[in-house]
């Protein structure tokens, strides 16, 4: 299974010279997974690149994992060359709220005046699963989503193939009202998703004096993010949902306090940065800064 | 790896700044946490106690309703919570592991992380005050005890 990183900025965009290096896009993964069909996570804006790059040859099925419907998670899709053409057949995962369905919400996004088309219009043939609530596969994956800690309903997922596991929960604050040292591990958001998987992309938005100011607003700061990825024992931690007023040189410095914290744990934690590709089936060191 | 219900985690997060006494089950009956409010009104802590069967737990407690006469299982207000899905509400005594007997008012809530899935449930209870009217319906007033309280 590979993974692509095509926008791993959080909330917002923020294009610049200040983040070239990490890059401006919101939230888009795509995997590879063994059998070599097409999956994404997440339709942030770093969604329109991965159409661009497709071009006209990309999978007849495609399919695409939401963790939730917060802009920074959907806006891109109206952008992705594929569902602009009719040969397309675009699922779409993620999870409902308790009174609407997943087509329901996107649907809300999707017409005007937020986006001069209605999803309807969508040559695409789309076809929206509310998430379910056991584990299911696609292709050779195994696909596990939970519900995690953030505003709204959102989900985080479990990808397994051929023995190796990701797990994404790019919006989770699983310290809220919690000491995450001092708790049993189940009782910990996300705990299951996460625990023993080979590479953890995880919210890692505030340094730990910005979080004092935005507690309960559904993100993590480095030390929460540090302490869920030693309990749930993650092969490789990456900082993902970069927030959108750090620079480049301010990630650094977090990723900096983020090893400072990680200690002498033998396994790796990187920075996450668009263009970045992982290779999970490769046991080799993995990139600690963008080029 | 098990991982309880988000809501539960929620709801214990909750439980912890109320201050009401609660108690939460989860889906199959395990008395899974209480806060310190309950565990002053029950004489015991939740650290005492531990994860249990709620059926296990409840062995130590005897409850009266405020003629004396003993109130079964099945009829507490989380009990039946559990198992028609719905909120109840109800007054009675309770003697603790302690010996102390205690007025209880109790309102249990089902919990749903969707329509169709119970994930668990909580009992929100308190010192019942005679003193004060309930202003649910079907809540009776204990009588007064013999010594007068």
């Amino acid at each position: 299974m590979r993974a692509k990183i095509w926008g791993c900025r959080g909330s917002l965009a923020a294009p610049g010279p200040e983040t070239v290096r990490y890059g401006g896009n919101t939230s888009c993964i795509e995997i590879r997974p063994s059998d070599g069909r097409l999956m994404v996570i997440d339709a942030g804006t770093g969604i329109r690149n991965l159409g661009v790059s497709l071009g006209e040859h990309h999978p007849e099925r495609i399919d695409i994992l939401l963790s939730h419907l917060h802009l920074d998670h959907i806006e891109g899709l109206g952008f992705f060359m594929p569902i602009w053409d009719s040969e397309t057949e675009l699922h779409l995962w993620g999870p409902p709220s308790p009174t609407r369905s997943l087509k329901e919400g996107m649907s809300q996004y999707f017409s005007p005046p937020l986006f001069p088309v209605h999803l309807d219009e969508v040559p695409a043939k789309l076809v929206f699963h509310d998430v379910p609530q056991t584990t299911w596969e696609i292709g050779t994956v195994t696909v596990r989503a939970q519900p995690v800690n953030h505003p709204g309903p959102t989900v985080g997922y479990r990808l397994e193939d051929e023995g190796k596991a990701l797990t994404y929960i790019s919006d989770h604050e699983p310290a809220l009202g919690l000491d995450l040292r001092a708790v049993s591990p189940d009782w910990v958001s996300g705990y299951a998703l996460a625990y023993g998987a080979d590479l953890l992309f995880h919210d890692s938005q505030y340094t730990e004096d910005e979080y004092l100011h935005r507690v309960g607003w559904g993100h993590s700061s480095i030390a929460d993010m540090v302490t869920f990825a030693l309990i749930t024992k993650v092969g490789h931690l990456l900082m993902f949902h970069h927030d959108p007023l750090h620079s480049d040189e301010q990630l650094e410095v977090m990723l900096a306090r983020a090893r400072e914290l990680w200690g002498t744990e033998p396994n790796g934690l990187s920075l996450s940065y668009e263009g970045m590709e992982i290779d999970l089936a490769v046991e080799r060191e993995l990139p600690i800064a963008a080029d | 790896m098990q991982q309880k219900s988000l809501v539960l985690i929620l709801a214990r997060d909750l439980a912890d700044k109320l201050a009401s006494a609660v108690l939460l089950v989860d889906g199959a009956g395990t008395l899974v946490y209480f806060n310190e409010l309950a565990g002053e009104i029950l004489g015991q802590s939740f650290g005492e106690v531990g994860e249990v069967p709620l059926d296990e737990w409840a062995k130590a407690f005897i409850a009266l309703d405020f003629s004396g006469t003993p109130v079964p299982f099945e009829q507490l207000p989380l009990v039946r919570t559990l198992k028609d899905q719905a909120p109840h509400h109800s007054a009675f005594r309770i003697k603790t592991p302690a010996g102390d007997m205690r007025d209880i008012a109790v309102t249990a809530l089902p919990f749903f992380a969707r329509s169709d899935e119970l994930v668990g449930a909580a009992a929100i209870f308190w010192d019942h005050n005679p003193a004060e009217p309930s202003v649910l319906a079907n809540v009776e007033d204990p009588p007064q005890r013999a010594d007068g309280t």
